[in-house]
């Protein structure tokens, strides 16, 4: 009985896969030119779907036969919108910044023409003779792409591309072997939860497994509210299936029916993928009743979430699954034991499911080889702030922060000087250029002051205050705190008061104790990860970048010249073009004159600061400075 | 929440039966009742429902929260407490179009709180608030994940990058633009 139903899982599998193949040999082989739009979010922001409307206005006109695909995106955010064409004889080449104006040219010069408008190339896909390929970028010696490989590759709204490249194949393969297999692999191979806390996979599904109460639940934890985070955003954007895959394959270890992927709201276009990409799943039998032909039977609910950072935590998002506030409960006991509806109940982050397919295919031990020096696997970071290559990258657990930031990142632009990055959202904490060369995994970053979180980073220069970023953070905790502890609810208040009088220079030296002290409190008497992390920015820019506290308090001064309240903009007479307007021009409040002598002067009453002079003063005169603290200005202004 | 408040809003929230509605109020439950009928009466769909009605009428009315709370069988103040709970819920109705200002770590430090400021004095409204001409909405977002094009706005669900307080005017004059040039097709 059995051996029928393994070759009947393995058969229909073929069958799928077989119909993807060719479709996909199709589409790259077919002797058509092959144009793939980047029309992830980021894409858009920087404006992608006027050029995918650029490319497909001037396909009509020419009436050119070729494939016109809307991908993902690839990670190289700072070069949005790429466009990549793959024409017969030729390799595969990406374009960066590409606008409607370039596109146009593109169709015209590469796709008829034989000019590969090599001034607009970012790099090549694969090595050839003609342009650089990104495998010969410095980057490249640091990246290793496992969940990102799909991204900006396949179109995420057909399910064969996926199924083209590997996917699908991991649950075919799990079907046919125990669940207890499956959770022994997971175990061997190390992974452990990348939405932040680092848990062992492994031990968490076996918990879940095991656990009593029926029916059992497995939960996509997709709401990614760390701001400055977006890498669950892209793989649910350009990947879709790889995290159902991951959901599939979990439900399967610890014998769930029934799912659900929680996506934030903020999210619209990563919920419209999920949904289409649930759509093609049940249509091919990889949802649903019977998988594949076996006895198992899986389906998964997409549910948005509402715009409350606490719902990441798990038990929140329970609640908020329930229909419920997301306010946290007290674990233990744990929600794998009992979670939704009281139920046991697997919680994974999107990251942790998007490996699984590549853990089961390729074995753990693959996974475990992946990293340095016993730390396995890989890990994602956004790369966001002061950073020459923002966007997405992959690299092996235990590369350094500084080989991250500036060899795969190329550093900080416009020749400023690091300051500090800034790691795990307002969980993490600030590291300053001596922790640079720590080691990347989830115990070093801890140790550090930092937090490994979900993985976003962002990057500070010297014009970025380090008391404001901590005000920042703590503003935002103190907002999405959900209001059940005291010390989480009233002592990030007092804290945000105490940094916010800093920050305008009102602040006391004893007010340092004073948040030192609460943010101990604070850390002890919260129930959730929310509260215990809250102080984190707050300790760790104390410990790195006292002095710059004390610089706020003491002198009024911001090193960074970034507090508002303790700047002035003034305009150096002498340095003053006269017969430029540039900035009275920009000035959106009128603040700025011409007095006698033709030269500009602010009028500090009127003046926002809000530094648009700064930028539109030409650089051979840089003549608009910044001032610290305020009453620096010359009285005669 | 101070405590006095929680007591009002019971008060104004659990009215008596019978209540006058106006028309825009019988319309808002006819809608609500339309959507109703797509789902089980469920506690876990609430959120859900809101997001599908909001989806519709554009904010969530008090009317709205006790059809909703007598579809599910729940006290009106359990749905109240969820929309005042969730950042993505609106008691006010919206303007025509819609301004969010993105206020992550990477907007933030790049000047996403001056843009705001900007948003601030050109429409005149703080955070949360319709211009009284119920043309703009104002208000901020955590993070949309757009963090490479900082500062962000998303204006009418569209993201823009590079938000700085010139492109704000800009935003502002081809909506203005826009209208004017609605006008003269309609003269």
């Amino acid at each position: 009985m059995k051996a029928v139903e393994l070759s009947t899982v393995a058969s229909t599998f073929q069958e799928i896969k077989n119909r993807a193949e060719s479709g996909w040999q199709e589409l790259w082989h077919s002797g058509k030119p092959v144009i793939l739009v980047g029309t992830g979010t980021c894409g858009r922001a920087a404006g992608a779907l006027d050029v995918l409307q650029a490319i497909r206005d001037e396909i009509g006109r020419q009436n050119l036969d070729c494939h016109l695909v809307e991908v993902g995106c690839m990670g190289h955010c700072y070069a949005e919108p790429i466009v990549i064409i793959a024409k017969p004889g030729y390799p595969p080449i990406a374009y960066g910044h590409v606008n409607p104006v370039i596109a146009e040219r593109l169709i015209k010069d590469f796709i008829l023409g034989d000019n590969p408008c090599l001034e607009f190339v970012l790099g090549a896909l694969e090595k050839n003779e003609l342009v650089p390929s990104f495998s010969e970028f410095p980057r490249a010696k640091y990246e290793k792409k496992v969940i990102l490989k799909n991204c900006g590759y396949i179109d995420p709204e057909q399910i064969d591309h996926y199924i083209a490249n590997g996917g699908y194949q991991a649950v075919a393969k799990v079907l046919e072997m125990s669940p207890e297999e499956v959770i022994d692999e997971v175990k061997k191979s190390g992974l452990r939860g990348m939405g932040g806390a680092g848990f062992p996979t492994g031990q968490k599904w076996e918990i879940c497994r095991h656990a009593r109460g029926r029916p059992k639940y497995v939960v996509c934890n997709g709401d990614e509210g760390d701001p400055g985070a977006f890498m669950d955003r892209t793989i649910l954007e350009s990947d879709p299936h790889s995290v159902l895959e991951g959901m599939v394959i979990a439900a399967y270890a610890v014998g769930a029916r029934r799912g659900y992927i929680y996506v934030r709201a903020e999210y619209p276009l990563a919920v419209h993928r999920v949904r289409v990409a649930l759509r093609q799943a049940r249509e091919l039998k990889l949802l649903g009743k019977n998988i594949l032909g076996s006895d198992f039977s899986f389906d998964i609910e997409l549910f948005q979430g509402s715009g409350a950072f606490v719902c990441g935590e798990e038990t929140a998002l329970i609640a908020s699954l329930e229909g419920k506030p997301g306010i946290p409960y007290h674990r233990p006991p744990y929600p794998a034991v009992n979670g939704l509806y009281g139920k046991p109940t697997l919680i994974n982050n999107v990251k942790t499911l998007a490996y699984l397919r590549s853990i089961i295919e390729n074995g753990a031990g693959w996974f475990t080889g992946l990293g340095t020096e016993g730390r396995g696997g890989t890990a994602v970071f956004a790369l966001a702030g002061k950073i020459v290559n923002t966007g997405l990258a992959e690299v092996p657990m235990g590369t350094t922060l500084r080989q991250l930031i500036f060899d795969v990142g190329s550093g900080i632009p416009d020749a400023k000087r690091f300051k500090a990055v800034q790691i795990g959202g307002p969980s993490g904490g600030c590291l300053p250029e001596s922790a640079l060369d720590l080691p990347i995994d989830f115990d070093s970053l801890r140790d550090a002051g930092a937090m490994m979180g979900s993985g976003g980073m962002v990057v500070l220069d010297e014009d970025d205050c380090m008391v404001e970023i901590a005000r920042y953070f703590l503003e935002f905790t103190q907002r999405e705190s959900c209001g059940l502890c005291t010390f989480c609810r009233l002592g990030t208040k007092q804290m945000l008061e105490a940094l916010d009088e800093i920050t305008k220079g009102k602040g006391k030296i004893e007010d340092i104790d004073m948040l030192t002290e609460l943010a101990e409190d604070i850390s002890a008497g919260s129930l959730c990860s929310l509260g215990k992390t809250a102080p984190n920015p707050v300790l760790s820019t104390l410990r790195y970048f006292r002095d710059e506290y004390e610089a706020h308090i003491k002198e009024g001064r911001c090193p960074a010249l970034m507090c508002q309240e303790l700047i002035a903009y003034y305009i150096i007479p002498e340095r003053c073009e006269r017969s430029c307007d540039a900035c009275v021009g920009t000035c959106t409040v009128e603040a700025i004159s011409t007095n006698k002598k033709r030269i500009k002067v602010i009028d500090q009453e009127k003046c926002v600061k809000c530094g648009t002079c700064l930028k539109a003063c030409p650089p051979q005169y840089n003549a608009v400075v910044r001032l610290s603290p305020p009453d620096q200005v010359p009285a005669s202004e | 929440m101070s405590t006095d408040r929680i007591k009002e809003i019971e008060v104004k929230i659990a009215p008596e039966k019978e209540i006058t509605v106006t028309e825009e109020q019988a319309n808002h439950i006819q809608e609500t009742r339309r959507i109703l009928k797509k789902f089980g009466r469920k506690r876990g769909n609430l959120i859900s429902i809101l997001q599908m009605v909001q989806g519709r009428l554009g904010y969530l009315p008090r009317e709205v929260m006790l059809e909703i709370a007598e579809f599910l069988g729940i006290p009106g103040i359990d749905v109240y407490s969820v929309v005042t709970f969730y950042n993505q819920f609106r008691l006010n109705p919206p303007g025509k179009h819609s301004v969010r200002v993105c206020l992550g770590t990477a907007c933030h430090m790049k000047g996403g709180y001056i843009t705001l400021d900007a948003w601030k004095r050109r429409l005149g409204i703080d955070r949360g608030e319709t211009t009284p001409d119920r043309e703009f909405d104002l208000d901020t977002v955590a993070c949309v994940g757009c963090c490479t094009m900082a500062p962000v706005t998303v204006v009418d669900d569209k993201p823009q990058g590079q938000v700085e307080p010139t492109k704000v005017d800009g935003i502002l004059l081809s909506f203005e633009l826009e209208k004017e040039k609605e006008g003269e097709q309609n003269q």
